[in-house]
């Protein structure tokens, strides 16, 4: 895609932000003219996006497309890939992330991270939302004691949990994992939760719990998530962004804007075909 | 490709609600033939037609819930079955607009007409033109199709008019005539009424075309 | 008809089926058996063997000079005790930290080096390794000692404990580590914390194995610990182990320390087992209280 295509679906992306969501949202991290390459192979190839703050944005597409690698752009996680390089910019509060002198450990702890697995250390469960505090020096019993139950109850599992903290995070059953997950993300309180495919490894109750524990948390947090599933997409995101392969085989993005919108009238006709399932 | 069943479905159900729209507008004709040639037999038909159109709207309305339900079609996909779902209904409507022409035929029995039939048939022809033109504009995803259609009602609007200020000169000139001039006014009231839903119909072909919504020809107050 | 027919037709099948699988599994079964049946006789024939000397005394005093009844291994079995230990303290935190480093960097030239070296490590004869410790701390030293002892078993030691935790390490789910650094943890935090607690089982057992292995070297033993008669506990002077004591006893022409030869060996074989055996209960309960499975 051209960078003036781009900057077209950026800018109409804005203008129905105002229009379409009537309190007018602020932009919590901004991507601009972003590549990533693992070696000599551009994985994703100029992408600007805005994403709203405190609002819940979903990144749609294809499997391979892109979309997992651009959301670990947004923390720099994927700056773990041996041979990976990042060409262009992502902005946390107008200050960017890339800058030689950023601390990735300070990024990691402003933009938190869920994955598509549950993957509770094992540990308890007290310790494993203690974690991400305790690595910041807070050591007091009675501070990690709060942090945990607020976290927990952010999370929608305390009190499923409050009474065996002690025990072991895998004696959960696999929705509640994921969300002792959210809990140890937001005991460091983020300003940005990235979740990829939260759900995917979840039965249709658990899905139905994490998405409406998102629905709880965008009053406090901005949350991007990738999903190949475009019915969560739809019913739980306030934005959609929807990336597709080009010719290269490189993601790009097609089209932004408010997720009503992209899922009743899609601009592009390649979102169209995707969201219709008439792919290819 | 993806989602053949799902496309051969869609389609299935298109053809039906263009089934049903051939099937409706044969009756506008029927109507208004019966009241032109005062065949009450022809006016039964019509009524009892009704029950059997009435039967395939419900039909198509279920399928359609059937498809929301287990398909959950998404962009253009839903704004298709959600435009054959309304257009299904104002088909029926028109149809049940049909019915009340017969009605009114049967009403009158064999009292003579109060003036030739002109603008009546007229109207009928019009409207018939008019939802052939936007089943065309729907199977083709026409949106500017669609939007002629609507702007045609006006035809309709000022004949509509032409018919009550004539009958209207009929019953001023002997106020016996009334019941006469009122089955009449009846009759061209109903047509006025298809031009509406028509005038609908066209309006879910353009969202089902663009996923704009937009309100045509606004009632405007009788003058 | 014709069903009926191809009904006939796929029983014949499945008897043919039938007769091949309980064929491979008795193969199976067999070649299992063959492969135990080593380790129980050798269990059975050193109890029978050793088991009737032992007493309290074997267990508590020195050894007695040819000829004198009496006397058992106790320098030998705490030789054994603190040269297998030192050893452990030099080998195991070396393998941790090095495997921590290659299981992360399999693909640097440091990474690739050191899973090299320590193949050729694990293909070099004990013997040899005990000449290295020899030449390293005996000869500096001028004399024989526990310690020696100690760097030799180490030595051995690194390669099966290193290789164990490494592959144990790889095992860990990937994105458990994700879910470290993505909390801003840093690397050696995330191995440490994370990594290491959840391959624990895995190194547990590897380090067992580990010890049971060098717990019997008796080769290298004898340029570097060389045995002691007396009770010791001095690292710098020379210390008995229990295989050195089976070497001594059993290459002698005295048929009283044959025996004593047989029991010690007994003594030997009951610990490795043991030390298995508590290694296996271990994580057995600790998987049981994590729920780790």
């Amino acid at each position: 895609m051209s960078t003036n295509q781009s900057l077209r679906i950026f800018t109409r992306a804005l203008a129905s932000n105002e229009t379409a969501d009537a309190p007018t949202t602020t932009v919590k991290m901004r991507v601009t003219n972003l590549n990533f390459y693992y070696g000599a192979f551009r994985a994703v190839a100029d992408v600007s996006l805005d994403v709203p703050d405190r609002r819940i944005t979903a990144i749609i597409g294809s499997s391979g497309c892109g979309k997992s690698t651009l959301l670990r752009t947004l923390n720099r996680m994927g700056d773990l890939v041996p041979n990976a390089r990042v060409e262009g910019d992502v902005l946390l509060d107008d200050e960017s992330i890339y800058a030689p002198n950023v601390d990735v450990v300070d990024v990691r702890r402003r933009v938190g991270m869920v994955f598509q697995r549950p993957n509770p250390f094992p540990k308890s469960i007290y310790d494993n939302v203690t974690f991400g505090p305790r690595l910041l020096g807070v050591n007091h019993r009675a501070d990690l004691d709060a942090i945990v139950e607020k976290s927990l109850r952010a999370a929608a599992l305390w009190d499923e949990v409050k009474e065996k903290l002690h025990e072991s995070g895998f004696a959960l059953s696999g929705g509640q994992q994921q969300r002792l997950c959210i809990a140890r993300a937001l005991a460091v309180e983020p300003e940005v939760v990235l979740m990829d495919e939260p759900a995917s490894a979840l039965d249709p109750i658990a899905t139905y719990k994490i998405e409406e524990l998102m629905h709880q948390l965008r009053d406090e947090y901005t949350i991007v998530i990738v999903t190949h599933n475009m019915q969560q997409a739809a019913r739980a995101s306030d934005f959609t962004a929807f990336m597709n392969m080009n010719a290269q085989r490189a993601g790009t993005l097609v089209e932004f804007g408010p997720t009503k919108e992209i899922f009743t009238n899609p601009h592009q006709k390649e979102t169209e075909d995707y969201i219709t399932g008439r792919f290819g | 490709m993806p989602r053949d069943t799902f496309g051969g479905e869609l389609a299935n159900l298109k053809n039906q609600l263009l089934q049903l729209g051939m099937d409706t507008e044969r009756t506008i004709g029927e109507g208004v033939n019966a009241l032109k040639t005062r065949d009450r037999a022809l006016a039964q038909a019509i009524i009892a037609h009704d029950a059997e159109i009435n039967r395939v709207r419900y039909s198509i309305e279920e399928q359609c819930y059937e498809l929301i339900a287990t398909q959950q079609p998404l962009a253009s996909d839903l704004r298709e079955i959600i435009s054959i779902l309304l257009i299904a209904i104002e088909l029926e409507r028109i149809a049940d607009h049909s019915k009340n022409l017969g009605e009114i035929v049967i009403h009158m029995g064999d009292e003579p007409l109060l003036k030739p039939l002109i603008d009546i048939p007229r109207m009928a022809e019009i409207t018939q033109s008019m939802l052939n033109q936007s089943l065309d504009a729907f199977s083709r995803k026409d949106a500017a199709m669609g939007r002629a259609v609507c702007n045609r009602d006006d035809e309709i609007d000022n004949l509509y008019q032409q018919i009550f200020r004539e009958l209207l000169t009929y019953v001023m000139q002997d106020p016996r005539t009334v019941n006469r001039a009122l089955n009449l006014l009846f009759a061209a009231h109903n047509l006025e009424r298809i031009g509406d839903r028509i005038t609908n119909i066209g309006e879910r072909v353009i969202y089902a075309a663009t996923g704009q919504l937009e309100e045509l020809n606004i009632e405007r107050p009788a003058t | 008809m014709s069903q009926a027919m191809s009904l006939r037709a796929s029983r014949t099948r499945y008897a043919l089926r039938k007769f091949i699988n309980t064929l491979m599994l008795s193969l199976t079964g067999l070649a299992t058996l063959f492969a135990i049946i080593p380790l129980v006789w050798i269990v059975v024939y050193i109890t029978r063997e050793g088991g009737r000397y032992l007493s309290v005394d074997f267990f508590t005093q020195l050894p007695t000079p040819v000829g004198v009844p009496g006397g058992g291994i106790v320098n030998s079995l705490v030789g054994s005790l603190i040269v297998v230990g030192i050893a452990c303290l030099i080998a195991i935190p070396i393998s941790l930290v090095a495997a921590l480093y290659v299981a992360d960097h399999p693909t640097t030239p440091l990474g690739v080096l050191v899973r090299f070296s320590t193949d050729v490590l694990s293909g070099v004869p004990t013997i040899v390794v005990g000449m290295f410790a020899y030449a390293l701390v005996v000869l500096p030293q001028r004399h024989f000692s526990a310690l020696a002892g100690s760097v030799a078993l180490a030595v051995i030691m690194v390669p099966p404990v290193l290789r164990t935790t490494e592959e144990m390490l790889k095992l860990v789910p990937r994105n458990l580590r994700e879910g470290s650094l993505a909390l801003g943890a840093s690397n050696w935090k995330t191995s440490l914390q994370v990594l290491l607690p959840a391959a624990l089982n895995g190194i547990v057992t590897g380090v067992m194995l580990g010890i049971a292995r060098v717990a019997g070297e008796t080769a290298p033993m004898i340029f570097t610990a060389f045995g002691n008669p007396f009770f010791n506990t001095d690292l710098s002077q020379p210390i008995a182990t229990l295989p050195q004591t089976i070497f001594v006893y059993a290459i002698s022409p005295y048929q009283d320390w044959h025996a004593k030869a047989w029991a010690t060996a007994f003594v030997l074989i009951a610990a490795v087992l043991g030390l298995n055996i508590a290694a296996r209960l271990l994580t057995w309960w600790r998987t049981r209280r994590l729920r780790l499975a």
